[in-house]
């Protein structure tokens, strides 16, 4: 076998995010955190839900790419005109995304960069459910590409989700279904378990160092002890991250596709 | 009761300064024949409602647009629409970004005459600011504060069905709904395009009455469109037209680029359309979108 690629020790640690999350949805958008919940859907958290990205639940996960319109089986139905209703206000969710900048509280920005709210200089897709998602369910990030252009030193530019900002809460409101998780991303696994939802350093991924995220990283992290080695994937989870992905679309995710172990030649 | 109206009839309903909700779901199921028709005329100032896709960037880019009502503006596989960035970078486009949610919650409230309905989502975030949303205060023992989502009354509502009736009966045949049945609800007249129009849907497709996504008492207009979701999707009928999104989108990063693609490709009439865009046999035949 050959040595695993960081693109599927990724999507193991994506799939861990959503271990023991129970009868909710399960939605990873991209490659790597769709994968990831396929993968948790397939191993150790059967009971997911998840849909085939159209209208229909499944409980044997999609595989990625190419492939015939009416090849799942659906088990249920969850199209778009009940997503509010059914997966997103009730709190019946874990969202994985991968934000275009993300600050110290935990705040995502997917909607415009630079300039000024009447003229933005990058304008992306809007805040889409971002607000709402993070009001009502649980979320975790996957980012590609660590840095500091992605995790900001200030506020992001355009806060398109709530985050642990206390500044930004209103007396009164409720703030109970804010549930940010983890990042995973391609030097290391984050959440928001220090003091306050202080952003945590959970692992770092082999042949990266502590001081390599922190230096791609525009706020402080909080450390607690000798940071972990994020684990390599089983060879029964290769085999299945194989089948969801038969078209190998996660070795074009990372540049020049690394293996799992910077120390070592893919 | 007869319902029916010409592209022509459609247009002279409509008048500068209107806000038209367009439904449909990013580039899924849009009404892309009514949205050709009013890029065609010479209607102004509209302020826009929707869930945007190749529809938002056409009206931004025939400078139909004061004011963009928007839950995203995005065409799926290609995720940056490139004339809603040009017209948002060009700065001046008055705007309302909501939440996806906060969409379909205002046309809720519109729909049910209500003046708002709350909700939590906006908390913590610039959609706060930017769209200066009140709060409210339960007065239930729990005290909640929350957003007091705005209902988005619409002049008229514009929808792309698979049939519909001389009466304004309709069905939509896809697997999803999207919000259709509330931008419907939510306008003062609703135009309903349709691939086929028949005289009475009870004598020609009772057993798809459960495809009825509302009631003929909101539908004002109906206007056959073969084709009229086009290059937007129509499940289970036909795909997108990824070669046509593709083509639009290139145009964008030319000089003059939508002056061409107006010319060129949406020209004068409907049935010049379909010609150009290579044939309703083509369109008919495009494949199911998978994701």
């Amino acid at each position: 076998m050959s040595n695993p690629t960081l693109a599927e020790l990724l999507i193991v640690a994506c799939s861990e995010a959503f271990r023991g999350n129970g009868e909710i949805v399960a939605t990873g958008i991209g490659p790597i955190p769709r994968l990831g919940a396929s993968l948790a859907k397939l191993t150790h958290t059967p009971e997911l839900l998840m849909t085939d990205g159209e209208a229909w639940l499944v409980e044997e996960p999609v595989p990625i790419g190419p492939r015939a319109y009416d090849d799942r089986k659906a088990s249920g139905y969850l199209p778009f005109s009940r997503y509010f209703d059914s997966a997103v206000w009730t709190g019946k969710r874990h969202a994985m995304v991968s934000p275009n900048q993300i600050d110290r509280f935990g705040q995502m920005n997917i909607s415009a960069l630079g300039g000024t709210y009447d003229k933005p200089k990058v304008m992306m897709l809007g805040a889409r459910g971002f607000p709402g998602n993070t009001i009502h369910h649980a979320n975790s990030m996957f980012v590609p590409g660590h840095s500091k252009r992605v995790f900001v030193e200030g506020e992001v530019d355009m806060v398109s989700s709530v985050g642990y900002n206390p500044a930004r809460r209103v007396p009164g409101a409720n703030y109970s279904g804010v549930d940010l998780r983890q990042m995973i991303t391609d030097l290391c696994v984050m959440d928001f378990g220090g003091p306050d939802n202080a952003v945590r350093l959970v692992s770092v991924h082999p042949g990266v160092t502590v001081d390599q995220v922190k230096a791609e990283t525009g706020f402080d992290l909080v450390l607690e002890g000798d940071v972990p080695t994020t684990r390599l994937p089983t060879a029964d989870e290769l085999a299945i991250i194989a089948k969801l992905d038969p078209h190998n679309v996660r070795a074009s995710v990372i540049k020049d596709n690394p293996s799992a172990d910077r120390k070592i030649a893919a | 009761m007869d319902k029916r109206l010409s592209f022509d009839d459609f247009v002279a309903e409509l008048s500068d300064g209107m806000t038209i909700g367009i439904a449909g779901w990013g580039p899924r199921r849009k009404p892309m024949a009514l949205v050709r028709a009013i890029l065609r005329s010479d209607l102004k100032d509209l302020t826009i409602v929707a869930y945007g896709g190749a529809d938002v960037g056409m009206l931004l880019a025939a400078g139909k647009v004061k004011k963009l009502i928007f839950g995203f503006v995005s065409l799926d596989a290609i995720p940056l629409e490139p004339y809603f960035r040009k017209a948002r970078q060009a700065g001046g486009l008055e705007v309302m970004e909501l939440d996806e949610a906060h969409l379909q919650w205002g046309l809720k409230a519109a729909a049910l005459r209500l003046p708002f309905l709350p909700t939590r989502v906006g908390f913590g975030t610039d959609l706060m600011t930017h769209n200066g949303f009140k709060t409210v205060t339960s007065p239930y023992d729990d005290g909640e504060v929350l957003v007091a989502m705005p209902a988005l009354k619409l002049d008229a509502a514009l929808i792309h069905v698979q049939r519909a009736d001389h009466w304004g009966n309709v069905q939509a045949l896809g697997p999803d709904t999207y919000y259709d049945e509330w931008f419907a609800k939510a306008a003062t007249r609703t135009y309903v395009s349709a691939e086929e129009v028949v005289e009475r849907m009870d004598f020609s497709h009772p057993d798809d009455a459960r495809a009825n996504i509302f009631e003929r008492c909101f539908v004002h207009g109906v206007i056959e469109a073969k084709c009229g979701a086009h290059p937007s999707s129509l499940p289970p009928s036909y795909g997108w037209d990824m070669g046509a999104l593709k083509a639009y989108t290139a145009s964008a990063a030319e000089e003059g680029g939508w002056d061409k693609y107006m010319a060129e490709v949406i020209g004068a009439d409907e049935a010049g359309y379909i010609d150009r865009v290579g044939g309703a046999d083509k369109i008919a035949a495009l494949p199911l979108p998978i994701f």
